[in-house]
């Protein structure tokens, strides 16, 4: 007879238990042991038909192939440059991914893009090893000058980005800034230091609150009650 | 670690901050928790905007140093843990942990903040020591401040254990309601120079993009008894004496904050 | 067995823990953090990971390692001061603490990379190591680890015929026949992690301190589960 223990977004701890039988399929972060499905972290239960999955509330950023991500440049060699992704694991790019121009065999890369550099790259292969090759040379992709970069949980992500994109359309509007959100938590925005300092005060909100429902008003009223007049804030 | 480097130093031009204080405006919440720890003869726990650390004062009885017969002794000891700050690594004092410690311990002894003889049992023979550790529990920037607050903080609220004259013997399990003799209340304040502009209380990005800092460590009547130069770049006199200026004026901040709780 | 130890020196029930308390998420510069405490033992910890390892000759490529350090503060023994700096105690504990935690951590996903655990003890009174783990699983879950399950751990032991669970300082150094077993289970199977034993003990006793353990770490897995629940609870409406 199954039986399931837990609602949809319960929060639950590692171990607890999700499930009893065999009708239930443990999803991600869950695992399954004998007769029980049990959770592997802490986490918001997640039911989609019989599968049971875990969002996890916290932990670090699993690169994936396909991610933009914002990483600063630590270290230059023969081929390209190093970005400290945030993460333990930094990652590559080649100078062949980096520009549409010829770069010539002997051109000093520090010229091209320098330690300490904030660049915005999609990921296109993560290796068994976490090795991670980076591109720039699309669209949408660049090195980040001025403005200002901080850095939030993984996980607000997608709630800092909102339903396509409206959440972070709104600080946009309401701030006048320019904003790139990586997936691995770094996000760059860009606009008078007043407007910056209210779009990042709007972010650590949104980073706190992300549970509860209306956000999206919410966030729109704090940026309403805070709105930069000409003297500032 | 993210250093927003180039806008701090660009916005210190126009007299900003990255997180939009005043540029003498401590962090809030300032909170000064006592007896944190009841296993020593005082502690205290000191928060600075997210930096928080602990300090804990412990009492021996030594036999005094030889050219000062007559009295006790204290000395400051510092760990800057890891689990305060993930660029700190494990293992002995680093030098950073080592400065602290000592410009902590000078600004409390050349104030004599605490009268030594008072602390004298038998000339020659036998005086109370004070130990006060500082324990770094969130490093969020400004662990100067942070730290001497916690240290006096921890003094004032110390109390002597137990003593048996005749054996000799302390009970550490049992306070007596007889504080350290405390004379003065001196406080270190930092100030920073970054492109120029002078401020204090920096958070960990601003910390990293200062060119110099100074430490001035005062009492209530405007005596220096610590005074502490860093960074890589050098100081005028002129910035020298406006950065006093404002350290004796947020060090009777600091001990008003104190005040309140001891 | 006769039992001479019959009321205990605080009044507590023979199975009964001290009071405990645990908040999570105490230390904003770690990536998982935790305060634990029981009766006046006060046990912090901050989790740094997963993330790079230096020296890198210590990387394993097949998974993360996990390290723990364990450390008492200076002014946190019941006596003296303790000189700072690590002890052969102290080293001890911090690897008994990583293989209590070990079996249920899962460190597959990150490979090449280290999950770092320190400990810090502002304030004790016996039952340290077990506080530091039971503060440790807190933190690692509230890192975001993968973990199959928690691990809570408690000291119990025996004094002059009496079997007991959380043992207090004083319980430690009665003048009498004395044994102090810390103990970690995992949640689920009970399966035992951490075993330790100070003093003198029969197979019959350890076997009913062992029982009576089980009882024990549930009562400080509720704590853990609640401190947990409780940072994101108050976050929600």
């Amino acid at each position: 007879m199954s039986q399931l223990l837990v609602q949809e977004r319960d929060i639950v701890i590692p171990g607890e238990a999700l499930a009893e039988g065999l009708d239930y399929l443990p999803g991600e972060n869950a695992y399954r042991e004998e007769n029980k499905i049990y959770s592997k972290v802490l986490g918001l239960v997640s039911l989609a038909n019989r599968v049971i999955k875990l969002t996890p509330l916290s932990g670090p950023y699993i690169p994936r192939e396909g991610d933009k991500i914002i990483g600063c440049v630590f270290d230059i060699t023969m081929s390209g440059w190093r970005i400290d992704t945030g993460t333990a694991y930094p990652a590559m790019l080649n100078v062949k991914d980096s520009t549409n121009r010829f770069v010539r065999r002997n051109e000093d890369l520090s010229k091209i893009l320098s330690v300490g550099d904030y660049l915005v790259v999609k990921i296109v292969q993560v290796t068994s090893q976490r090795l991670i090759d980076v591109v720039m040379k699309e669209p949408g992709l660049y090195k980040l000058t001025d403005g200002r970069i901080i850095k939030i949980h993984n996980q607000k992500v997608p709630r800092v980005i909102g339903k396509q994109g409206s959440m972070i359309t709104l600080i946009k509007d309401k701030t006048g800034c320019s904003i790139t959100v990586g997936q691995n938590g770094l996000i760059w925005m860009k606009g008078t230091p007043e407007a910056e300092l209210l779009a990042e005060k709007a972010i650590r909100l949104i980073e706190k609150k992300s549970h509860e429902d209306g956000l999206t008003d919410k966030v729109s009223l704090f940026l309403d009650e805070n709105k930069v007049n000409e003297n500032g804030l | 670690m993210i250093v927003n480097k180039y806008l701090i130093m660009d916005l210190a031009a126009q007299n900003k901050r990255i997180d939009g204080r005043d540029l003498t405006s401590y962090r809030t919440p300032i909170r000064i928790d006592l007896d944190i720890s009841k296993t020593a003869e005082g502690s205290s726990r000191v928060q600075v905007g997210d930096t928080v650390v602990m300090a804990g004062v412990k009492l021996s009885i030594e036999k005094p140093y030889n050219d000062t017969p007559d009295e006790g002794g204290i000395t400051v000891n510092a760990e800057l843990t890891p689990m305060s700050n993930p660029d700190f690594e494990t293992g002995p004092p680093g030098i950073n942990a080592v400065e602290l410690a000592r410009v902590t311990d000078r600004g409390i002894r050349e104030a004599k903040a605490i009268d030594l003889k008072k602390l004298c049992i038998a000339p020659g023979e036998k005086a109370w020591f004070v130990m006060i550790d500082i324990v770094t529990i969130n490093d969020a920037g400004n662990l100067f401040d942070a730290s001497g607050l916690a240290a006096l903080a921890a003094l004032k609220a110390a109390k002597f254990p137990v003593f048996d004259k005749e054996t000799g013997v302390i009970d550490y399990k049992k306070k007596t309601k007889e504080s350290l003799p405390m004379l003065k209340e001196p406080l270190p304040v930092t100030v920073h120079k970054i492109n120029g502009c002078l401020l204090l209380d920096p958070i960990l990005q601003e910390e990293k993009s200062s060119e110099a800092r100074l430490t001035v460590t005062s009492d209530m009547d405007g005596t220096i008894s610590a005074l502490q130069k860093g960074g890589d770049e050098p100081l005028t006199m002129d910035e020298i004496s406006r950065m006093i200026d404002i350290a004796l004026e947020k060090a009777n901040f600091l001990r008003k904050e104190l005040n309140k709780v001891i | 067995m006769k039992m001479v130890y019959k009321k205990r020196l605080d009044g507590r029930k023979f199975n009964e823990l001290r009071e405990m308390e645990a908040q999570a998420g105490v230390i904003p510069n770690a990536d998982g953090s935790a305060r634990f405490v029981i009766g006046k033992t006060q046990a912090l910890v901050a989790v740094y990971g997963p993330r790079e390892v230096h020296p890198k000759f210590l990387q394993n490529p097949k998974r993360g390692i996990l390290r723990c350090y364990y450390s008492m503060m200076p002014f946190s023994g019941s006596g003296e001061r303790i000189r700072p700096g690590t002890s052969r105690r102290a080293q001890e504990i911090s690897m008994v603490m990583n293989k209590a935690l070990e079996p249920v951590v899962d460190l597959s996903e990150f490979p090449n990379s280290a999950v770092d655990v320190f400990v810090q003890l502002p304030q004790t009174d016996a039952g340290t190591r077990c506080a530091a783990i039971s503060a440790a699983s807190i933190a690692l879950a509230d890192a975001g680890i993968p973990m199959k399950d928690m691990v809570s751990a408690v000291a119990v032991g025996e004094v002059d015929g009496t079997v007991l669970a959380d043992l207090n300082y004083d319980e430690e150094a009665y003048d009498g026949v004395v044994s102090d077993i810390p103990v970690a289970m995992t949640h689920n199977s009970k399966e035992i992690t951490l075993l330790q034993m100070d003093g003198e003990v029969s197979k019959e006793q350890l076997m009913k301190a062992l029982e009576m353990a089980k009882e024990a770490t549930e009562k400080v897995y509720e704590v853990q589960m609640k401190a947990l629940k409780e940072k994101f609870r108050t976050q929600e409406k």
